[in-house]
Parts: structure tokens; sequence; C-alpha cells
């Protein structure tokens, strides 16, 4: 097997300003006249979402070690979650579906965890992304659960009681930044926790850990549930935000996704993952939209693009974005002086 | 159903196992011999079946392009481990899943430029292109035994490759201990690049084999590169016995979940795959 | 000067460039005075010449008016929805909010239709369906400024059993991929071949798109009904009729299928779909001094033969006209532009047809057999069916 990197846990200085501002951008974006300003929040709002789902990825796979290639099971679980509990004429209220839907992709990742966590390495990978096939299957095959076709989500849920109208697009955006920026947080408090110690040192060595007493299963299964519950509340937001859910979002490609952004990124900070995720999603919109050249239609080859981006990142910026920038300033400090 | 249903279903189950280990096959052998894990391995397999449509067309004669194809999966395989994977051999699983899922994408887009994106049939080669009647209203295409009887005998030379030749001794050697393998001044990196051009040819030559059984379309490398994980998982990662096994117990659940039990027919091959796990973490094979 | 300040600076640039290269993908805009028609179709996938058919049918309808709408002059956006219907919203709000078209046409998967029909709902956006046949568009989710040009999954079915029974069949197999589509087309199976007097022995289904019909074809052979009944389409449906020759089963067991079973994919089944009967609201032999027409001018245009897709893109592309005409090309004049539309008698390819309340077609099924290749018209297996648009409101 490889060794195990140290991460970039701990930014550096310069950086941290920079996210900062790129907090305080976020926050003001809805206050700038745009044309078709509707588009681009809904844009922004989906990549905060998204962002979110790869900090809960970054919890298992940066943190933990853990690489699962089956993680959307649990973003898609609670998406359909908020889809079976809305009724077909009135919204449900946010305050208890939140925590129901996420609790309940939670609870899926406590089953599958129990099967998936004793093994290591590469079995880990393919048990990982079977068992997310499995859920997709059951979603995929059965016309009760929606079938290949999915389910409406007939209403936005209704959070009256925070005082919210989750109808209106910029309200729904600062909700979702609130909740990017308080996981944000709270992941942070958790890494520098005892708990997130002993993820870390289970991440570098197990054996070691297990050596000085760590029961190295309960505190992997903890950070899987832990990840599944809050990959559940990015998949609440999604099938709000989108009104639609289907059995894709438990895909294989949905997984591999989060796992880009969180490489893209750079793992093991929280940071990383919603810089991947902005990136990442970024990168795809404008593969997408690019004019055809001379009769080749470049937009229409993204994928091609999207996989040698892919690639070069692996070759070239394997700490991801937050890596080369901190090898940049490193480079920049040593040189003023 | 009755006892002649029940017979042929067996039959349909052992061909598709058949096809399922040979993809199976290169995937452990490429994971346990070089530890790499590939999610290319199914656009392998795409790639083996939009070959062989495509030089069918070209030389009207699938088993001739069955043969060039394989020679060209080959070469193939070779040029990839040596420009890309062998870099790859001492790097985090991660950055191999990163890679291989990034090449997916490639692949895809390639075979999208090169053959486009539309669905193909290839046609069975006339000799073989009957059918045997089994019971009063149902008859077996000819070709589906050709198909299995072709991975039956690709089986059985993998066997005598890896347990009787040398090379299948020094592969043998280079997965138990590489240092000391080259020690002994034995070419390790020319074994992992044949070990490799083979994973990437078993994978083809299923592809071709199987493409006028199946048709040629876009995304059949991500659904049999799933099913090709859940074997592996089964068998033990590095058993190309376990794959056997494996593929052929997935093959008659498969089967038989789609006629019984249609509604979890999907997911039953998982159930399958939970059971094996519970009592055996590393697979029924483990190495 | 210190990093600190140098950070700040080169970060504050940093955003400024990215603000404005959030604008990046927009595409330059023309001038308003253009109607907007955006496509949102497959353009890659299994689905993909459908989706070329049925923008080369529109394009030829308004081809033959001059090229323009209600006197103004078009400006088309395309979006390929890639038969996902994960991005369906995504994509459909592309060409709404940021490409903000007058018409959206699409789509053909019935999955990503649902998506677009959310979009439509929520805009109020008209949004022209070209072909996917999901019932809930035109029945309990109807809309206003939703309207269809093909057919609901059910209306080929419903003309199905009646011929199926007529010919002796008194028990079926039912068997299709089981999505939207083959559930719905089922429905109308099911409703007219129990009422026709005949038995449905067994539902065999395989997820969609599988293409591994071993198992179940076995299973028809072992269960002997007078007839196997289906739903399929495209490279499946060939796919479907050749291991059904192979298996031999076509020799004591006849097919039947809702027409899609045999649309467009003729030449890759071969012999093994001689004999093939199916019924749709379209034959590519009706011999119909419109028919003719239409298939010589298609093939000039576009070196391609026409098919159900292309009538459909082409009856959409004249319902539009229709109404644009009617409003002098003010889509926003909406009470009119729709009460144009529902008050619309198509002349179309298939024949005539008109609205139903729902916004639904009603037409013509017609009963086809496949004799050396094609698809020969051998009469009217039932006339004006109407898909019952249970549980929409709109009256």
């Amino acid at each position: 097997m490889s060794t195990a990197k140290a991460q970039l846990e701990q930014l550096p200085r310069a950086m941290q300003v920079l996210l900062a501002l790129g907090a305080l951008a976020l926050a003001a974006f809805p206050l700038v006249p745009l044309e078709a300003a509707d588009f681009y929040l809904q844009m922004l709002t989906q990549m905060m979402i998204l962002a979110i789902f790869a900090m809960s990825l970054d919890l298992l796979q940066g943190v933990s070690g853990m690489v699962s290639l089956g993680h959307a099971a649990y973003f898609g679980l609670a998406g359909y979650a908020l889809a079976f509990l809305t009724p077909a004429d009135a919204p449900i209220p946010l305050w208890w579906s939140l925590p129901l839907a996420a609790a309940g992709a939670g609870l899926a990742a406590l089953v599958i965890g129990f099967f998936v966590v004793r093994t290591h390495g590469i079995y880990f990978i393919m048990v990982t992304m079977a068992f997310a096939q499995m859920v997709f299957f059951l979603f995929f095959d059965n016309k009760a659960l929606g079938g290949s076709d999915g389910l409406y989500v007939n209403f936005r849920p209704d959070a009256s009681a925070l005082g919210i109208d989750l109808e209106n697009k910029t309200q729904f955006y600062y909700l979702t930044l609130a909740l990017l920026l308080g996981i944000y947080l709270f992941l942070r408090r958790l890494l520098f926790s005892p708990f997130g110690r002993a993820l870390a040192g289970i991440r570098v060595n197990e054996h070691r850990m297990r050596a000085v007493g760590y029961g190295s299963f309960g505190h992997k299964l903890t950070a899987f549930t832990l990840a599944g519950t809050l990959a559940g509340v990015a998949g609440y937001l999604w099938a709000a935000q989108t009104g639609f859910v289907n059995p894709e979002l438990m895909g294989f490609h949905m997984s591999a996704h989060a796992i880009m952004m969180v490489i893209l990124g750079g793992m093991g900070n929280f940071a990383g993952a919603i810089v991947g995720a902005f990136a990442f999603e970024y990168v795809m919109h404008v593969f997408k939209d690019l004019p055809a050249i001379g009769g080749f239609d470049t937009g229409k080859h993204w994928q091609l693009w999207m996989g040698a981006f892919i690639v070069l990142v692996v070759l070239v910026a394997p700490r991801g974005l937050l890596g080369l920038g901190e090898k940049l300033l490193k480079r920049r400090g040593r040189a003023s002086e | 159903m009755d006892f002649a249903n029940f017979l042929i279903q067996l039959l349909n189950s052992l061909q598709y196992g058949l096809l399922l280990f040979m993809l199976a096959a290169g995937l452990t052998l490429i994971f346990g011999i070089m530890g790499v894990v590939n999610l290319a391995h199914g656009s392998f397999y795409m790639l083996g079946a939009y070959l062989a449509w495509a030089l069918a067309a070209r030389f009207g004669n699938l088993p001739l392009a069955i043969v060039v194809g394989s020679a060209l999966a080959v070469g193939f395989g070779w040029l990839l481990e040596w420009l890309l994977f062998r870099h790859f051999y001492h790097r985090d699983h991660l950055d191999q899943v990163l890679l291989t899922f990034g090449l997916i994408y490639i692949f895809e887009e390639m075979r999208s430029i090169l053959w486009g994106d539309d669905v193909h049939a290839v046609a069975v080669p006339e000799a073989v292109s009957g059918s045997i009647a089994l019971t009063d209203n149902l008859s077996y295409p000819v070709y589906r035994l050709v198909v299995s009887a072709v991975c039956i005998a690709l089986a059985l030379g993998l066997y005598g490759l890896i347990s009787r030749t040398r090379l299948g001794m020094k592969i043998r050697a280079g997965a138990f201990n590489r240092e000391m393998t080259e020690a002994l001044g034995i070419n390790i990196r020319l074994i992992h690049g044949v070990v490799f051009a083979l994973g990437v040819a078993l994978a083809a030559i299923a592809g071709m084999v199987a493409a006028p059984l199946s048709s040629v379309y876009p995304g059949m490398g991500s659904s049999v590169l799933i099913m090709c994980f859940v074997v592996v998982v089964i068998g033990g990662i590095g058993s190309v016995r376990g794959a056997l096994v494996a593929a052929l117990l997935v093959g008659l659940v498969d089967t038989f979940g789609k006629v019984l039990l249609p509604q979890i027919a999907g997911m039953a091959v998982y159930m399958l795959m939970a059971a094996v796990l519970l009592y055996k973490p590393e697979g029924l094979f483990k190495q | 000067m210190s990093t600190r300040r140098l950070v700040l600076t080169r970060s504050a640039a940093l955003i400024g460039a990215a603000s404005s290269g959030l604008l990046l993908p927009q595409i330059v805009r023309a001038q308003s005075d253009k109607l907007r028609v955006g496509f949102m179709l497959p353009y890659t996938g299994n689905f993909a010449p459908l989706g070329v058919a049925i923008e080369n049918g529109f394009r030829m309808a308004l081809n033959e008016q001059g090229g323009k709408l209600g006197g103004r002059e078009v400006e088309f956006f395309k979006v390929d929805d890639e038969s996902n219907p994960a991005k369906g919203i995504e994509n459909a709000q592309r060409l709404v909010q940021r490409d903000k078209v007058d018409v959206l046409v699409g789509t053909v998967h019935s999955g990503v239709q649902m998506g677009i029909h959310k979009v439509a709902r929520e805009s109020g956006v008209l949004n022209l369906i070209p072909n996917a046949g999901v019932h809930i568009a035109t029945r309990a989710q109807c809309a206003p400024n939703v309207f269809r040009t093909s057919f609901t999954n059910s209306q080929p079915t419903l003309a199905l059993g009646k011929a199926m029974v007529a010919d002796g069949r008194k028990k079926a197999v039912w068997i299709t991929w089981s999505y939207a589509a083959g559930d719905e087309a089922f429905e109308g199976f099911e409703q007219s071949y129990t009422a026709a007097g005949g038995t449905i022995m067994k539902k065999l289904s395989l997820p969609f798109p599988n293409l591994e019909f071993q198992a179940l074809l076995t299973e028809i052979a072992s269960l002997k009904p007078d007839a196997v009944a289906c739903f399929f389409a495209g490279p499946g449906a060939a796919k479907f009729m050749r291991d059904y020759a192979a298996a031999g089963l076509n020799k004591t067991i006849p097919l039947y299928g809702s027409g899609f079973l045999t649309e467009g994919v003729l030449d890759a089944a071969g012999d093994a779909a001689n004999g093939v009967i199916t019924t749709m609201h379209y034959g590519d032999s009706l011999d119909t001094p419109v028919n003719r027409r239409f298939r010589l001018e298609y093939a000039k245009a576009f070196k391609l033969q026409p098919d159900v897709y292309a009538v459909q893109g082409y009856d959409t592309g004249l319902l539009l006209i229709r109404g644009a005409n009617a409003v002098k090309g003010d889509l926003s004049n909406k009470k009119a532009l729709y009460a144009a539309m529902e008050g619309a008698v198509i002349d179309s390819p298939r024949g005539k047809w008109t609205m139903s309340k729902a916004h639904n077609p009603v037409q013509d099924i017609y009963l086809r057999k496949v004799e050396g290749k094609q698809n020969k018209v051998v009469g009217v297996a039932q006339k004006a069916v109407a898909d019952s648009g249970a549980g929409c409101k709109l009256s």
C-alpha cells in the first residue's frame, strides 16, 4: 500500500484571508445587479450544496483516510426522503424534515458502514461502490420508489418557523450559505477535537493507534455515519432546490464527482472541499459552453476536456489547488526574505 | 418452470458468468499483481466492442476482426501501461481511482469522436448464426455456445499460462515479492507490462466476442464495470480462481433473479455480495 | 511590498476578474425583436437520431413558411439533454432563464420531460413536447402553456388489444423495460386487451436499458402463450426482435407491439422483423398526398428518410406557426396564443389531428405489418383515439 500523506490542515495566513474574502463575496453576490441573476443565483446555490457534500466526503477521505466510491448514496437517500415526505398538496416544515432526512441518511450510513468499515484499502473502495449501486438499483427498479424516472418534490419545505420563505431564491441562497458556513465551522472544530485527532491518527497509521488503545472500528464507523448524515443535509437541500430526485443522484458518477471535488481543492481541511466544489463545477460549465472551433463541437465533447483536466490535476497537483497555493506562497515567502 | 427450461436457464447463467469472468480475471490480475485499481477496465470492454464493430464492417468478417482487434488491444494496453500506469503503482489508491476515472471520460469521448454515439448491431458470423432446437418452441443460438467455448478456452489458457509456464512463474514471483524477483535479475517492468496488456486484452476480447450478443452502445462500459467489481469483491482480489467461482455465482443469481423475482433482480447480486462479506470480508478466495 | 498587502491586492483583483469571468459562459445576445426558440433534445447518446430528426422536421415546417414565425425572425438555441433526467431541470433552466427563450421545444425521454415540465409550469414558458409520452404531462399535471404534438405512451397500445383478439390471440405475455414509457404502454394494452376479452398470462420486465433478453425469452417459451405483446424502442427493439427470432420463438408465438418496436430499426433487425404487427399513430407507407410530399421534401432536404419523430417535429413546427400567426408574433398574448393552438386542426403527414382538452393529440392509430424491411400500413386499428386526460383541470 502507499504511505499516508500528511494533510494540509492548517492553512497559511494569506490563504485564510483569501478564503474569508471569498466567503464575503458569496454573501454579497445576491446584491450585485446582473442580467439573468436568477440563473447565477441558482448555479451558486447548487455549488454551495455540492460544497457541503464535498466537505462531508472530506471528513471521510481527507481526515480518516477512507476513500468511498459510494458516498452519493446518502446524498440521494436524503433527497428521496424529502420527496416521499412531501405530500402532493402542501409543503412540510423544514425544522423537522431536514433533521429527519439527514438522520435517515445517517442511519443508512450506519448500516452500510457496519459491513463496509471492516474492510480496508482497495476493498473499501470497491464495496462502498457496490453498496451504493445496490441502493441505486433499489430505487431504479421499483416503480413504487419512483423508478428510473425519479420523483417530484412538489413543494419546497416550509421554513416559516425560521421566518424564511424558501420559494424565494435569494432566501434559499442565504439559508444554504448559512448551513455551509455552519457545517464548515463544526467540522473545523471536530478536526482539532480529540475525536478528530484520533481519526487523523488512524489515517496515518491504524495499527499504531490500535496498539495505543484506540478502537479504530468504532471511530471509523462514527466518522462514516457522521459523513453520511452531512451528505444527507446536502442531498435534502439539492432536492429542495431542484424539486426533483432520481436514482442518478445516488449513482457512481455522483460519487466520483465528489471525490474529484475534494481532491481538486485539497484534502483534510474542509476549505479545500469548498474550493474544489466551486472550481470543479465552474470548470465543467466552462467546458460545456466552449464554442465550436472550426467545425469541431468542442462543447459537446466536454467530457474529454474534463477527463484531461482530472488527469492533469492528479499528475501536477496531487494536493489540490490549496496545496498548490500553499507551495506558491512558501516560495514567495522565501524569496522575499 | 419445467425441468427443460430450468436447464436452459442454467445454460444462460453459465454463458453470462463466463463472460463476466473474462472481465473480472483481467481486473483481478492487474490488481493482484500490480496493486493498481483500474476503473477504466469497463472502457476496455467498450473499446473492444466498438473495435469489433468497426473492423468487422471493414473486413466483412467478424473472426478476422477479433484477431486483429486483439492484437490492437494488446498493443494499446502495453502503450497505456508504459505511458501512464507504470508511474502510478506506488501512488495512493485515491490517485489511481481519480486517474482512471479521468481516463473513463477520455475514452468515452474518444469513442464518441472516432465512432459516434449511435448504437450498433454486429452481425453474428454466418457459420454460427443458426440455432439449436432445445424444446418444442425454444431454440438456443449457436453463437452463444461459441462465446462460452471461447471463454472456457481463454480461461484454460490463462490457467496454463500462470501455473505451467516460466512467464507465469515469473508473474507469480513478482506478485509475491517484487524486490526479491528484481534482485534475481528478472525484468519486473517487462512482466508488469505483459500482465497489464493481458488484462486489457481479456477485457477487449470479451467485448469483441460479446458484441453480437449485447449490441454496441455508449454506456456498455459502465454497466459492466460495476458487475465486474462485484465479482472481484466476492471472489477475492487477486484470485483468478475466485473470480471464476464468483462470476458463475453472479451469473446464476442474476439470471434466475430476473425470472423469479423481477422486483429485486437488480439488487439480488448485491445482496449476495453483502452476504459473502459478512462471513468473509476479503472475498471467498483471499490471496 | 509585504506579503499581506500583496495577497490582498491580488485577491481583490482575482475576485473582480472572477466575477466578470462568471459572465464568461453567457452567450452574447442579439437584439430582442427576434423570436427565440429553444431546442432541448438529445444530441448525444441512444436517442440522438431522434433529437436530430425532430429538429429537422421542425425546421422544415418553418422553412416552408419562409422561416418566420408570425412575421418575426427566429433565433435558435440548443441544449443537449443527454437523455439524463438528473440534469433535466438544470438544462431546461439554461434555456429559460439564461437564454430567455420564448418557446421550449423538448424532449424525447420521459424522465427528462419531468424536469422540463417542472420548469415550464413554474416559469410559464410555452413548452411544446415533440415526443415524450409520459402521461402526467397531459393528465394530472397538465398546464395551459404545455402542448404535446406526439402521443401518450398508452395511445398506441390502446388500439393493440382489440387487434390481437381479432386475430384470435386470447392469451398473451407482455414484456417491456421497467420505466415510465414501458409501464404506461402496458396501461393502454391492459385496458384494451382485457376489454376485448384477452387474458394477460404474465407481465415480464427488465431494467432499462438492459439488452440481455435471453432469460426472459426462455421464460416466454415455457409459458406457451398465443402471442407476445411488447414495448421496446430504438436499437433495443431491433435486438429484441433478433433475439426473439434466434430463439425460434417467432415460428410459434407471433410478436405484436407498440409501433416503436419497428420504427427506424428495420434495417438493423433484418429478416427477424418479418411479420411483426404493430400499432402506431403513423406509418411510413401511409399513402396520402400530404405524406408522400412530406417524405419527398424531407429526403431532399436532409438526405435521410423521415420517420415518426421527424413527423412529430414537423407537426410541432406547424402548431407553433398556427399559434404565432394568430397573435402576429406576439407570444406574450397568451390567451389568444393558447386558443389558437387548442383549436388547431393539423394537416399532418400522419393524417388530420386535433388537440384534446388536456393538450394532447386526438389521432387515428394505424395497424402495420413488417414486410421486406418496411412497415406496411394494413389499416386503421382505431379512429380518433384520445388519451383519457384523467385529472387534468383544463377545460
